[in-house]
């Protein structure tokens, strides 16, 4: 992951184009009664409980939980509270449909993509290294996605 | 990651609904459901028998714009399609303490999915007396708790729908050919091997709450293979009440659709037919129980405001066994608040057969069409809930801000009496 161009390559699970800072979540959270309108994590189980996901790159392993976390996120792309872009390593289609009826209903594309598992644990690690905002871009017709970091803070 | 392409095909009708030949909302379903056949690399769609939805309770404007957007378009569901709950008690109007934007938000989003041609059911455990698949079917629901009984339980095979795919599965009569749908994605990849625990133990309701968030914490999203359990499926329904407790309860604290108790529910005669040799087995004890059953409690102390039963729905047998337990005893404390969630059709028939006068005229109070957890029904001012609902545990400390206390239905009618938490460890040591 070093050099010019994609840093990583993935696949289109929504399609999109997002750019944040990476905020890796440790263990999933569901959205709907884990994560407030405020984009803040309010699961008081998870380890992350505060963390505020808006305008994040958010890497997990998967979502979790109740299937109303579709209109959850949905409603936060639309309110402007969502997180950046979703990078996953198993695909979920909870949230897949919540972003993509928020590009029907808003015209709003924010990405989810997947990522093998060890390249998840790769993501993590250079941005550990070197923390710095990420770009993710999702191409709807060749289901291609990138990961790319963006210059330095 | 493989080929990134996508390999879904259509067949001509289908094509013909991308095409929007049969109207807008139609068209507008067929791309989300699609969209979700290509992230999921799906290679064609399958037809589906039925639907649960559960959209029609309000999450804020995305979602009512959705549903109005459908029923503009013309939108109209094309096989047997029933609801979950919504926002409102619309049995007992002013139960819920809606202000009037919820009231006005949740009502109209109530109404859209009805014109749709949606059953107003309004219950997350349809599965009770309203709608119940046949075994090796094909639907398509949404609501975690009904996703795993509806798998589990009855042995129908849906994947983890949520809200919009359901509504546009019902438009369409179609969904991705994928997870749960299919032989492979079914079997176990863990085995919780449950043979020490006690029996009278696993009397006890809570006990099942309490293996459910043991295993949504084991095996998280993962399909487990349940060994040395007692059930029936043949019973006079206690035995789907505990599965429904212990699914509802994995389904919120880890993301379990689909598990298979061996001896009891429809796909597991025996270990063979669920799990490969060698197939992790992970024992549980009596002492995992306790931990698991003690993180679904956060009250310290014997305060108590309220008792919530119900979640998901209280079905005919538990309403039973709840006048029963009450029996001609005492009525409830002035100081805590009793709420019973169910479903119409439930509400109906415990009441055809008596069960409802000694439950209400110990003063608890019975709330249809919705949930305690997802509307505001409690008391300004309540802190400490007990429950014996696993889910209702796990969901409200975040949602209510609420402390919660898990209890047996004994238990919570115990310290309903006596205002005060009343609880018997005996058995969990």
């Amino acid at each position: 992951m070093t050099g010019s161009g994609a840093d990583l390559t993935a696949r289109t699970l929504a399609p999109g184009d997002g750019t944040g800072d990476v905020l890796r979540l440790d263990t999933p959270v569901s959205f709907w009664g884990g994560v407030d309108e405020t984009g803040t994590i309010v699961d008081v189980h998870h380890p992350q409980c505060g963390e505020r996901l808006t305008g994040k790159v958010v890497v997990m392993a998967s979502g979790r939980g109740s299937s109303s976390s579709t209109a959850v996120l949905a409603e936060q792309i639309r309110a402007g509270t969502g997180p950046a872009a979703l990078v996953l390593s198993e695909c979920d289609t909870i949230l897949v449909i919540g972003a993509l009826v928020a590009t029907e209903l808003y015209g709003v594309r924010m990405p989810i993509v997947e990522v093998s598992p060890t390249d998840l644990i790769d993501l993590i690690e250079l941005d550990r290294r070197e923390p710095g905002p990420l770009r993710v871009t999702a191409d709807p017709d060749t289901l291609h996605a990138t990961l790319t970091r963006e210059g330095r803070r | 990651m493989g080929t990134t392409q996508s390999l879904l095909a259509l067949t001509a009708d289908e094509q013909s609904m991308l095409d929007g030949d049969r109207g807008p909302a139609v068209a507008m379903a067929m791309r989300l459901v699609t969209g979700v056949a290509r992230a999921n690399g799906a290679v064609r769609l399958l037809p589906i028998e039925s639907v649960h939805v559960d959209g029609c309770l309000y999450h804020g404007r995305a979602g009512l714009d959705f549903a109005e957007r459908l029923v503009e378009l013309g939108g109209r569901v094309a096989v047997r399609t029933t609801l979950n709950v919504g926002s409102l008690d619309l049995l007992h109007p002013g139960l819920v303490r809606a202000g009037d934007g919820l009231a006005s938000a949740g009502r109209r989003l109530m109404d859209a999915y009805v014109a749709l041609g949606c059953e107003s059911t309004w219950s997350c455990a349809p599965y009770q007396l309203s709608h119940r698949p046949a075994t090796g079917t094909h639907v398509a629901w949404a609501e975690s708790n009904a996703i795993a009984f509806v798998n589990s339980v009855l042995g129908a095979r849906t994947d983890r729908y949520g809200d919009f795919l359901d509504i546009a599965a019902a438009l369409t009569g179609r969904v991705p050919d994928a997870g749960l749908h299919q032989d492979h994605a079914r079997r176990a990849e863990l085995v919780l091997d449950c043979s020490d625990l006690p029996h009278p133990l696993l009397a006890e309701d809570t006990a099942w709450a309490a293996l459910g968030a043991l295993l949504g914490e084991v095996a998280g999203t993962r399909v487990a293979a349940l060994v040395g359990l007692p059930g029936d499926l043949g019973d006079d329904g206690t035995t789907e009440d505990r599965l429904k407790a212990l699914g509802a309860t994995a389904a919120s604290a880890g993301g379990v659709a689909l598990f298979h108790v061996v001896g009891v529910t429809p796909e597991a005669p025996d270990l063979q037919s669920v799990a490969d040799p060698g197939c992790p087995v992970h024992v549980v004890s009596t002492a995992d129980l306790r931990t698991a059953r003690d993180r679904l409690s956060t009250a310290t102390g014997d305060r108590l405001d309220a008792v919530s039963l119900g979640t998901p729905h209280f079905s005919v047998t538990e309403f039973a066994e709840l006048a029963r337990v009450i029996g001609s005893g005492s009525a409830f404390s002035d100081e805590v608040d009793v709420y019973v969630s169910t479903s119409r059709a439930v509400l109906a028939e415990a009441t055809r057969l008596g069960h409802l006068a000694p439950i209400e005229a110990a003063g608890a109070r019975i709330v249809t069409d919705t949930c305690t957890y997802v509307t505001p029904v409690l008391a300004p001012g309540t802190k400490t809930v007990m429950t014996n609902s696993g889910k209702w545990a796990w969901y409200a400390p975040a949602n209510l801000g609420v402390d919660t206390v898990l209890g047996t239905l004994a238990e919570c009618v115990a310290s309903a009496r006596a205002g005060k938490v009343v609880r018997d460890d005996r058995l969990w040591s």
